[in-house]
């Protein structure tokens, strides 16, 4: 029959690493690296107030709506 | 055993707390002004809107939007069973942004205003940034509240509850790459239908052979949409955009909408070239003529719950007047825009009855509508 201390153990072990493990993510494309997704024609929404504008325009003449957000990026360039 | 829980919790957060932190950025502070002209099918819709954002602080930014719709409308609705009108819509709204770490949190109240419609929403969203900054997850939610008038009519009052939830997911997959993944929920409740539109139906008792009934939609519907976006950066310092967005809902709608935009800087100018296609369904209960007065539960004969497809080409340019390299002023950087959507639509089942042709031969509608924009942007 295992140890249950020794479980415990390793299990502490495991959530330790899998912690450490999202912490350290290694980003692989380096913020060095991000260059030309932060040039403003990259930009997934560059013009907010005409975009939101023609979603309306869209949603008045179609019978869909939605799904077509996106956040900032979170490449230090929204 | 309390001991050892109190330990377990206190080595989480301490590796919680050595997680390497990359902070988020709240958005830039800027300010835009636009006019919108919106013309085609007998309608007209212009106006303004303007948007400041100002950051407060360090971790907090607010913002402002003010939009008005002139309209005027001889659209082939109103023609065929009202008459011509003019109107105006005013909307509010103030947003704030607070960011703590790689969180931000949103909060966002937007109000509409027009002589027979108002309409109210509470939005909520929170946005983390991930994994080196590679990936956002933005969780949303919005509540709406809608006050249904007739102008005719004082006394007629009805209520609409909506209520929007949101997952978006932002990833840079390459130098090159960013995608975005958007899932939206929209679930509404209450007087759903235009209160001045009308359907029609055969009726023999009459020399046009069909008369008016007033539309009765479902009180409830919720959809949704998914919506998947990739922007790629080109070798030559261009860029290319492709999307696709699946839409469904409890009316019977289905929908695919896809669009390729292709940016192009050339000095202080910036090009763009956008086209885009959209097919959908028909809601179930809508049909160009009933076959006799009440003759299903539900009935609308709104062109835009009909089968349709429409394509749509973006023309647009912009104008860097302050360089972002030199500034001027307290401004960072200043543009000026000027962009045309020439939208076409085909209507597979409505008809258009301004021809005078008689029933059963009426010729189906189609409609081209230009939308200009132009404004000023600017950064400080």
């Amino acid at each position: 029959m295992a140890n249950p201390m020794l479980i415990r153990r390793l299990a502490g072990a495991v959530a330790l690493l899998v912690l450490a493990g999202c912490g350290n993510i290694e980003p692989w494309v380096k913020p060095y690296e991000r260059d030309r997704l932060a040039d403003p024609i990259m930009a997934l929404d560059g013009d907010p107030v005409s975009t939101s504008y023609i979603q309306h325009v869209y949603e008045a003449r179609e019978g869909a709506r939605g799904g077509e957000g996106a956040a900032g990026g979170g490449c230090g360039c929204n | 055993m309390r001991v050892g829980a109190f330990r377990g919790l206190t080595v989480l957060l301490l590796s919680l707390a050595t997680a390497p932190a990359f902070a988020g950025v709240l958005p830039e502070d800027r300010g835009d002004a636009l006019y919108h002209r919106y013309e085609g099918g007998g309608v007209e819709i212009d106006g303004p809107s303007v948007l400041v954002r100002k950051q407060v602080g360090k971790s907090t930014s607010f913002v402002g939007n003010y939009y008005v719709d002139y309209v005027s409308s001889a659209s082939v609705d109103v023609v065929t069973t009202a008459s011509p009108y003019t109107e105006e819509r005013e909307q509010w709204s103030l947003g704030m942004d607070y960011l703590r770490g790689n969180t931000t949190m949103s909060l966002n109240y937007v109000s509409s205003v027009e002589s027979d419609f108002d309409a109210t929403t509470y939005s909520f969203s929170v946005s983390q940034d991930m994994f080196g900054d590679l990936t956002t997850l933005t969780l949303s939610y919005a509540y709406g509240d809608d006050i249904v008038g007739r102008s005719d009519d004082p006394s007629f009052r009805a209520e609409n509850k909506r209520q929007q939830y949101g997952v978006g997911l932002t990833q840079i997959l390459t130098r090159n790459l960013i995608a975005a993944l958007n899932v939206e929920t929209v679930t509404d409740e209450g007087f759903l239908n235009n209160p001045y539109r009308s359907v029609r139906y055969a009726d023999s008792n009459v020399p046009l052979g069909y008369s008016y009934e007033p539309e009765l939609y479902p009180r409830t519907r919720t959809s949704n949409a998914v919506g998947l976006r990739a922007r790629y950066f080109l070798p030559y310092r261009a860029a290319l955009e492709a999307e696709y967005r699946f839409f469904t809902d409890t009316w019977d709608i289905q929908a695919h909408t896809g669009s390729l935009t292709y940016v192009h800087p050339w000095g202080p100018f910036t090009f763009e070239v956008k086209g885009r296609y959209h097919t959908q369904t028909g809601a179930h209960f809508f049909a160009d003529i009933f076959p006799r007065a009440q003759a299903t539960n539900f009935r609308g004969r709104d062109k835009e719950l009909s089968p349709l497809t429409s394509t749509t080409l973006k023309l647009k340019v912009g104008y860097s007047f302050i360089d972002e390299n030199r500034g001027w002023s307290i401004f960072k950087k200043g543009t000026l825009n000027a962009s045309i959507d020439m939208l076409s639509v085909d209507y597979d089942e409505f008809s258009d009855l301004t021809t005078g042709a008689a029933l059963g031969e009426e010729p189906l509608y189609h409609l081209d509508a230009n939308v200009i924009q132009l404004f000023i942007s600017l950064w400080y």
